[in-house]
């Protein structure tokens, strides 16, 4: 029986690999389940704060903030980056790095510089390694995403943008839109845009206590803030149901393997046999 | 229905209390402020501390501790969008500091500028891999 001892050591070895993607592949299905759920909680914040800034936007204030004026001339651009800690999680990653990175080399053309700051390790990896101009980034930021964790890398390209290093931000991550699709986006991020923000219902302007500016400064980092943590929110479930259909994939091939070599494998075993057999049938015959 | 009005206490993280209320008293930066219903639009800072709810149907109040954040108030709406971690400017910046730090440690152990043609051989490798399985998949079912 030659062979049948290899063939049946490299099923045993599928055998193991499939039960550490099918447990993968559950991990992830209730890994995802949470991640929605947080991506949905994290909303009724996101649209009040994004009312409460479309009123302000449009209030007669006397204070307009620098979030809000568009600059004439973009010189430079900051990028935040957002992708997942861990890997194998299908395309989800190299599609989102490449969208920026296309967009990236359009920015270098048109002669602006590009600031990166990475959220996530895969993308901080790779910026970092075809040297892109990494301003700050944060790694390591486990299943639930935490605002307090990103308030540092973010203020890192907000105060760019309001010492002029940067003249526009732009975020890009991968929309969660089923467990089946997720497609990578590249949003501006500041100015804020008066479509962004929509029209108010109804006008009137505040009290403001103690004074405008600091009130408004404090709103406009929020603002921005919820969209970057909504964006990691929508990133963290992206990257669950991504892992959830890539590992689901993987189960199923090595299914497929695990079959196609027990076929292999019992065909030699027979071969054997038969080869046997005629082999005493011949000896017999010579007997005779 | 009594004279009250809605409140909505959210954090980026989560939806904290919703409910109609007859008078509420937040910890504003500049002093505690207590609203009632039909008060004037406003908008104000909060400090760490507790808010205080009164309900339109319990005598009892509601009190929730925020760390921060800003209160809203429109006819007929309160909205206090509340901080989930302990502001100040000095933390913040601390932590811009620190975000900054290690990024620049990361940058010294590497050469050259960005080098398109790498990363997009990179990445090209990457999908051709991922499409390289999708194509086995398909082909093997």
């Amino acid at each position: 029986m030659a062979g049948s001892k290899e063939i049946r050591t490299k099923i045993k070895s599928v055998e193991n690999t499939r039960k550490i993607t099918k447990a993968m592949e559950m991990v992830a299905a209730s890994k995802m389940r949470k991640a929605q759920d947080r991506m949905r909680a994290s909303r009724p914040y996101a649209e009040k704060i994004r009312n409460v800034a479309a009123h302000l936007s449009f209030a007669q204030v006397e204070y307009k903030h620098p979030y809000l004026i568009k600059r004439d001339v973009v010189k430079n651009v900051g990028l935040i980056v957002i992708s997942s800690d861990k890997g194998l999680c299908g395309g989800l990653n190299t599609n989102m790095l490449r969208l920026s990175v296309n967009q990236m080399k359009t920015w270098e053309t048109e002669g602006k510089a590009v600031t990166v700051s990475a959220i996530g390790n895969k993308g901080f990896g790779f910026m970092n390694r075809v040297g892109a101009n990494v301003k700050s980034h944060i790694i390591g930021l486990g299943d639930v995403p935490h605002l307090e964790s990103l308030i540092g890398t973010i203020k890192v390209m907000l105060d760019a943008y309001t010492d002029g290093e940067i003249d526009q931000l732009y975020i890009c991550y991968t929309r969660f839109i089923n467990t089946m699709k997720q497609e990578p986006v590249m949003q501006q991020l500041l100015p804020l845009s008066g479509e962004q923000l929509g029209s108010p219902k109804g006008h009137w302007d505040y009290i403001y206590e103690p004074e405008a500016k600091p009130v408004v400064d404090q709103l406009m980092m929020r603002y921005v803030e919820s969209l970057v943590y909504n964006a990691v929110a929508e990133n963290m479930a992206s990257e669950q149901s991504s892992r959830m259909v890539a590992m689901k994939s993987a189960s199923d091939n090595a299914k497929e393997v695990i079959g196609d070599l027990k076929l292999i494998y019992n065909k030699a075993r027979q071969a054997a046999i038969t080869k046997e057999i005629s082999e005493i049938v011949g000896g017999a015959a010579a007997v005779a | 229905m009594a004279n009250t009005v809605h409140i909505d206490v959210v954090s980026a993280e989560a939806s904290i209390f919703s409910g109609e209320a007859e008078f509420v008293v937040a910890p504003a930066s500049a002093g505690e402020v207590g609203i009632y219903p039909h008060h004037a639009p406003m908008v104000t800072t909060i400090k760490p501390g507790a808010l205080r709810i009164k309900l339109a149907d319990n005598a009892e109040e509601t009190l929730i501790f925020i760390s921060g954040g800003l209160l809203e108030v429109q006819p007929g709406l309160i909205t206090v969008l509340a901080d989930t971690a302990v502001r100040g400017h000095d933390l913040d910046e601390a932590k811009a500091i620190a975000a900054k730090d290690a990024a620049m440690e990361a940058m010294q152990n590497r050469t050259s500028d960005m080098d398109y043609a790498k990363a997009q051989a990179e990445l090209s490798e990457a999908l051709a891999q991922i499409q390289a399985i999708e194509r086995l998949r398909k082909n093997t079912h």
